[in-house]
């Protein structure tokens, strides 16, 4: 077991260095000009003092270097200071937000952080239990229409999900607005007595006893949590179903069945733990959903997290700050793959001693 | 020498091998296209929600195909791809409305069916004026154009890198593998967005930069399939026959390997046009696609956004080509089902 965590631990510095070398050649087709938003914040119009930036911050030098320099940042020429660096947190400016990429992103992130922590317990607790469900009524009518609705799932473009939504719940009915709060609770949420424990307003309105505006905070990630969930749904209905199906079928659920075991313990005792060890290893795809998800899903709902910003920011072509939170998901993505095997291997026995 | 005899009651033929077994004699479509295509042939044609599927994609190529003749363009010199536009007007109107400036040819059947002679909107207009019908029935054209072109790049980049990793084996194939990982991980849709972001400035708007990104990482799975499949088929004694007389690497691989190795990959690969046609529509619905007025479903989608708070009253711009985006995935997708039933090795009789 800690053989096999340490081999793939030896692995992800090489996938994280492969990961920074393709970001840093995508950024190698901007201009050298407008590279140099990774050190300032202005980018100069005239030409003679965009060639000064260029030198000043050794955007003409080699391609090794510049990418050491992209990593750890450079020693500003004039002022002796060390600028830059994405290692040292630094992601350069971003042109939309006036104010540097690493800070837009911290000041989106609670909002789409709230969110993905709401999405996990209905995408999780609906999927796994439709498949389950699926699965031991067999090619039942139940069945049937879970796979249909499986189909039509993966079929639906998220976008165009989240305006259906959004037309019949809100345009025609006023239940669920979009945004993150009403105006009322804004007031509520910014005012001094109000205490930020999380900046995620939905717990800490709970932890202000504050009821009212929890509530409001659901009110308004109703629609959005129920966009993004839909998708892993369709995902995890398949394989739950697909997967409790092989292990039904196995002759030990036989002999359970035959010694006179309820079918109720067979389904929950016997078969379900071992059906669900295959599902853990799309955990990573559930959370490649999301961060996909999110970017169409807050941009289509006017919600201010991560993914309308950087969806705002990819329309007027602001690279600076869409690599960033690339970067940022790309990290993410890495370690809960990483998670998944480990768990994986800690689940079934036969993947770290085979 | 082969002998046949017929068995009662299926009314079949065998046909006796030379060692002595009996096999069936093949049906006409065996003959035809080889036992493997002809089982998954059957396959899809014996399932009713593959039958769907298939109706609805060719549906949509009769669409495409018959573009002009549904919605003709201006004239033959202007870009049928640009929406014709009924003013600049910023509230849509509604479907039935009747075209009151720049109306466009109207179509000859139209007159026949509906017994009018005034062009109208059929599915009503966008905010800005834009026909959400000659969008509709052009961006077929679009998303057909932009699934095959994606998914035939992608199966050609999958196809190279995969088979020199599976045919050489060792240091390479670690090697292309871990490149190959490097691309998985990042998320598609992100990814796809940042390099069209950045290709606009060199291509311009336009379907290329969204096309070029979507290849781009989109690849990998072709590679890791292919690669898998070579493994298995390089193996077999026709592949170590072939060597023995001495044949180069390069015809072993092309001649005897790849023909036999190829098949899931090109079934799961053409499975994907429905995929990335959605995925560029939620490119295009973001803003890095194509241009304003371009005929694709995506950018026609996008004109919904300005309009959320009153989407009950227009609810045309979003259902329209929100539907012909759905009946697409969905008409990929009943197939791919269907197609997985058939080539799930577990599925064999």
């Amino acid at each position: 077991m800690t053989a096999y965590i340490l081999r793939r631990l030896v692995q992800l510095p090489l996938t994280v260095f492969g990961v920074t070398i393709l970001i840093f050649l995508m950024l190698q087709v901007l201009s050298p000009s407008e590279r140099a938003a990774l050190y300032i914040r202005d980018i100069p119009k005239n030409p003679a003092q965009i060639d000064r930036v260029i030198k000043r911050y050794g955007l003409d030098k080699p391609i090794h270097i510049q990418y050491i320099n992209w990593l750890i940042g450079t020693v500003d020429q004039d002022t002796g200071d060390r600028v830059g660096g994405v290692l040292r947190a630094d992601l350069g400016y971003s042109r939309t937000g006036r104010e540097p990429v690493i800070d837009l992103l911290l000041r989106r992130l609670p909002a789409t952080a709230e969110l993905a922590i709401w999405s996990f317990i209905p995408i999780l607790g609906i999927g796994i239990w439709l498949g389950i469900i699926a699965a031991i009524n067999h090619n039942k009518l139940i069945d049937q229409i879970a796979r249909v609705f499986s189909i039509v799932g993966y079929s639906f473009p998220t976008f165009v999900f989240g305006l259906l939504v959004l037309m019949l719940f809100y345009a025609k009915t006023g239940w669920f607005p979009p945004g993150r709060l009403s105006d009322w609770a804004v007031q509520v949420v910014s005012d001094p007595g109000f205490i930020q424990y999380t900046s995620l307003n939905s717990f800490d309105a709970l932890l202000n006893g504050r009821i009212d505006v929890f509530l409001d905070a659901l009110r308004h990630m109703f629609l959005p949590i129920i966009t993004l969930s839909y998708l892993s749904w369709a995902l995890l209905l398949r394989v739950t179903r697909s997967s409790m199906l092989e292990t039904l079928g196995q002759d030990y659920i036989r002999t359970a069945r035959s010694k006179g075991v309820a079918e109720k313990n067979v389904v929950n005792q016997h078969a379900r733990p071992n059906a669900l060890i295959p599902v853990a290893t799309i955990g990573g795809l559930t959370v490649v959903g999301l961060l996909n998800g999110v970017v169409i899903t807050e941009t289509v709902f006017n919600y201010p997290g991560l993914g309308s910003a950087v969806a705002a920011a990819a329309v007027s072509l602001d690279v600076l700050t869409v690599l960033g939170f690339v970067l940022f998901n790309a990290t993410l993505l890495i370690l809960a793959n990483l998670i998944v095997d480990v768990m994986y291997a800690f689940l079934d026995p036969r993947v770290r001693l085979g | 020498m082969t002998t046949t005899t017929t068995i009662a009651p299926t009314g079949r033929k065998r046909i006796k091998t030379d060692d002595g077994f009996f096999l069936p004699e093949p049906s006409r479509l065996e003959k035809a296209v080889g036992p493997e295509s002809a089982r998954v042939i059957r396959g899809l044609l014996t399932n009713p929600l593959s039958v769907t599927g298939l109706v609805v994609v060719i549906f949509f190529l009769v669409v495409a195909a018959a573009a002009p003749v549904l919605a003709p363009p201006f004239q033959a010199t202007a870009d049928p791809y640009q929406i014709p536009r009924d003013g600049f007007g910023p509230t849509p109107q509604e479907p039935g409305s009747i075209w009151k400036r720049d109306v466009p040819p109207v179509p000859f059947w139209y007159e026949a069916v509906t017994g009018k002679q005034e062009w109208v909107h059929l599915f009503g207009t966008t905010s800005g004026q834009f026909d959400i019908y000659y969008g509709i029935v052009w961006g077929t054209r679009t998303a057909l154009l932009v699934g095959v072109l994606v998914v035939f790049s992608g199966l050609l980049i999958g196809l190279i890198i995969g088979s020199i990793s599976g045919y050489y084996g060792g240091f390479t194939d670690d090697f292309l593998m871990r490149i190959t990982e490097i691309f998985m991980a990042f998320p598609f849709l992100l990814a796809a967005l940042t390099l069209s972001a950045i290709l606009v400035p060199l291509f311009g708007r336009g379907i290329w930069p969204s096309v070029i990104a979507l290849v781009s990482f989109g690849w990998m799975g072709y590679a890791r399939v292919i690669r898998g499949d070579i493994l298995a088929t390089k193996e077999r004694d026709y592949v170590l026959s072939a060597r023995t007389i001495g044949a180069k690497d390069g015809k072993i691989l092309l001649r005897h390997i790849l023909p036999n190795a190829i098949f899931t990959t090109m079934v799961l690969a053409s499975l994907d046009v429905g995929a990335i046609v959605l995925t560029f529509a939620a490119l295009s619905f973001l803003g890095v696609g194509t241009d304003i007025g371009y005929a694709d479903w995506g950018q026609v989608i996008s004109f919904a956004r300005a309009y959320i708070l009153s989407l009950d009253t227009y609810w045309y711009i979003i259902v329209y080509p929100g539907a012909a985006l759905i009946l697409f995935g969905l008409g990929w997708n009943l197939i791919g089902d269907g197609l997985r039933d058939v080539l799930d090795p577990r599925m064999k009789k």
